[in-house]
C-alpha cells in the first residue's frame, strides 16, 4: 500500500472525494436558500454546516494517528451514553453507579486499542452485564429494579459495546487489509453508513409513498429504504476494492449489510424516542438533533459489518 | 470586583477553560430559545436553583465578551466561611453578596445588586433562594420582586434548567455527567406590586418547565 504522510493513499483520495461531495452539496443548499429565502431550507442549511463540523472532526482525528482516533471514537461513545442516560427515567439511588457505566468506556476502548479481542468481546456483554445488576442489588433498592437494570444494560450495549466496534475495526483491521489498513476499513464503514442515511432520506423525499413502520417513524418508506440501500450497494461496489481487500461483489454485499443494519439501528432509536415522547435525542448537532440521532445507524452497522468482515476475511 | 489585571485574567481563564469545559463538553447543555438572552446589560437572569453548578451554567450561556459584566448574586453566609472561599467568590466567580435576613433589620439587602444594575451589569439570581429538593420548583422569595420594582426598566429573563440537580445535587461532592436542558423565557419587567411580579415570574418558569418532556427522577 502506498502511503501519503503515513496515511494509505486510497484513504486520502476517498477523503478528498468526501470533501468534494460535501462542497457540491453546500453549493446546492446555498443556491436553494438563495432562491427560496425563509424557513423552507433553513433546516437543510443548519444540517449542512453540522456535516462540515462532523466530517472535519472525524477525518482530522481518524487520519491523525491511531491513538487520537481511538480517543475520538471513545468520546463519541461518551456523548452517546450521556445522552441516553439523560433521556431515560433513572432512580436517584443509581446516580453514583452511573459513574461506573461511564468508566466502562475507557476500559472498553483500551481493550480495542490493545487489539485484545477476547476481552473486548466479553467485557460489556459478560462482565458489565453481570456486575451492574449485582451492585444495584447490593445497594438494596428494589423498587423499579428491573427497569433500571434493563435500561442501563441495553444502553451500555448500544452506546459502548456496539459503537466500540469501530475502534476494534481500526486496530485489528491492519493485518487483514493490505489495501488500505484499518483506517481504510473504518472509513468504508462510516462513509457508507452515513451515506446510506442521506440516500434513504433523499429517496424517501423524492418517491416515498408506502410506510415501513408507521407506528415508529412515519418518515421511513419502502421507497426510501430500497432506493437508499441500492445506492449504498452501488457506492460500496465502487470504493470497496480501493479501501478493503474485498472485490466489487463482496463489497456490494458488505454495502447491503451496512445499509440494512443502518436502517434497523435508525428505527430502533426512533422507537426509543417514541416511547420517551421526545423528537430529538439532544441538541448537540443543529439540524440533526443529538449525537444518538446521528450515530443511531452505526450502533447496528458497526457490529454487523465488523463481524461480517471478520468471519470472511480475517486470517 | 477586583480591578487587578492578573485576577481578571484568572477569572477569564477559569470561565473560558474550566467552566466551559465542564459545562459544555463534559456535561452538555441543550439550549432552547437562545435568542431571548440579552445582548448587553443591564439585565437580570433569573434561574431555578438545584445545584452549585446553576450559576456557572447560566454564565456559560453568555458570550465571553460579557463576562466582566456577569455577576451572580449569592448569600454571604454560604461563601464567606473561609478566607480562600471568600476570595474565590469575590474575585473569580465575581459574586454580589447578599446578607440573608438583613431586610428585616431595616436595611436593603439588594443595594449592591441595584448598584450593579446601574453600572450596566448582568445579574444571575435564584429567586427560590436556596437549592432545596433536587429537580423540583419551589416557591419564589420576594427579593426579585423588590429588585424588579426598584429598577423597572431592567429586563428580567426567566431561565428554566433541568438536569444540573442530577449532575451535582445538594449535599453531594460526586459529579455524574448528564445532559442538561436550559429553556429561556420571554423577558419581564418590574411592577408596582412586587407580589404580582413574583407570581408572573413563577408562572413563566412553570410554563417553561411544562413545555419539556422531562424524564422521571425518583
Amino acid at each position: 500500500m502506498t502511503l501519503i504522510h503515513g496515511i494509505p493513499a486510497n484513504v486520502v483520495y476517498v477523503t478528498a472525494g468526501i470533501y468534494a461531495l460535501l462542497l457540491i452539496a453546500t453549493v446546492i443548499v446555498a443556491l436553494l436558500r438563495w432562491r427560496h429565502p425563509g424557513e423552507r431550507y433553513a433546516e437543510l442549511t443548519r444540517r449542512t454546516s453540522s456535516w462540515w463540523w462532523m466530517i472535519g472532526a472525524f477525518t482530522l482525528c481518524v487520519l491523525f494517528n491511531q491513538t487520537v482516533a481511538i480517543v475520538f471514537l471513545a468520546f463519541i461513545s461518551y456523548l452517546a451514553l450521556k445522552e441516553y442516560l439523560s433521556l431515560i427515567p433513572t432512580r436517584r439511588i443509581d446516580r453514583e453507579l452511573l459513574l461506573f457505566a461511564y468508566l466502562a468506556i475507557p476500559l472498553q476502548y483500551y481493550w480495542a486499542a490493545s487489539d485484545w479481542y477476547g476481552m473486548f468481546i466479553v467485557f460489556v456483554p459478560v462482565w458489565m452485564f453481570l456486575f451492574f445488576p449485582a451492585l444495584m442489588a447490593l445497594r438494596g433498592e428494589t423498587q423499579n429494579f428491573l427497569r433500571a437494570v434493563g435500561t442501563i444494560s441495553w444502553g451500555l450495549m448500544l452506546t459502548v459495546f456496539a459503537l466500540s466496534h469501530m475502534a476494534m475495526l481500526l486496530v485489528s483491521g491492519e493485518v487483514p487489509n493490505p489495501v488500505a489498513g484499518g483506517v481504510g476499513l473504518l472509513l468504508f464503514l462510516v462513509l457508507l453508513a452515513q451515506f446510506n442515511d442521506v440516500a434513504q432520506y433523499c429517496w424517501g423525499k423524492l418517491l416515498g409513498r408506502h410506510n415501513v413502520t408507521p407506528q415508529v417513524s412515519p418518515n421511513k418508506t419502502w421507497e426510501g429504504l430500497i432506493g437508499g440501500v441500492a445506492t449504498t450497494v452501488l457506492l460500496a461496489a465502487l470504493i470497496g476494492p480501493y479501501l478493503t481487500p474485498m472485490d466489487w461483489l463482496w463489497s456490494a454485499l458488505a454495502g447491503a449489510v451496512i445499509g440494512v443494519a443502518g436502517f434497523l439501528g435508525d428505527i430502533t432509536i426512533s422507537a426509543v424516542k417514541r416511547d420517551l415522547g421526545v423528537k430529538d435525542t439532544g441538541g448537540l448537532l443543529p439540524g440533526h438533533g443529538g449525537i444518538l440521532d446521528r450515530v443511531d445507524s452505526l450502533t447496528y452497522a458497526a457490529p454487523a459489518f465488523f463481524h461480517f468482515f471478520r468471519y470472511f476475511f480475517y486470517p | 470586583m477586583n480591578k487587578n489585571p492578573l485576577t481578571r485574567l484568572l477569572r477569564f481563564l477559569f470561565f473560558a477553560v474550566v467552566v466551559r469545559g465542564v459545562i459544555l463538553v463534559v456535561m452538555g447543555l441543550t439550549v432552547r430559545n437562545r435568542q431571548r438572552l440579552p445582548d448587553d446589560g443591564p439585565a437580570v437572569l433569573a434561574g431555578n436553583h438545584n445545584s452549585n453548578l446553576d450559576a456557572l451554567a447560566i454564565m456559560s450561556l453568555m458570550p465571553l465578551r460579557l463576562l466582566p459584566k456577569l455577576r451572580p448574586v449569592a448569600a454571604m453566609d454560604y461563601f464567606y466561611t473561609s478566607s480562600f472561599r471568600g476570595w474565590f467568590a469575590n474575585n473569580i466567580v465575581g459574586i454580589i453578596p447578599v446578607k440573608r435576613g438583613s431586610g428585616k433589620e431595616g436595611g436593603n439587602p439588594l443595594q449592591l445588586a441595584e448598584e450593579a444594575l446601574d453600572r450596566g451589569e448582568i445579574l444571575v439570581i435564584f429567586p427560590e433562594g436556596t437549592r432545596g429538593e433536587p429537580e423540583t420548583l419551589q416557591a419564589f422569595k420576594k427579593g426579585i420582586g423588590h429588585l424588579a420594582r426598584a429598577r423597572p426598566k431592567v429586563p428580567i429573563i426567566p431561565v428554566f434548567m433541568h438536569g444540573l440537580g442530577k449532575t451535582l445535587p445538594r449535599g453531594s461532592m460526586l459529579f455524574v455527567p448528564f445532559n442538561c436542558i436550559v429553556s429561556v423565557g420571554e423577558k419581564l419587567y418590574g411592577k408596582e406590586s412586587y407580589d404580582a411580579f413574583v407570581a408572573e415570574l413563577e408562572g413563566s418558569m412553570t410554563a417553561l418547565a411544562e413545555q419539556e418532556r422531562l424524564p422521571v427522577w425518583e
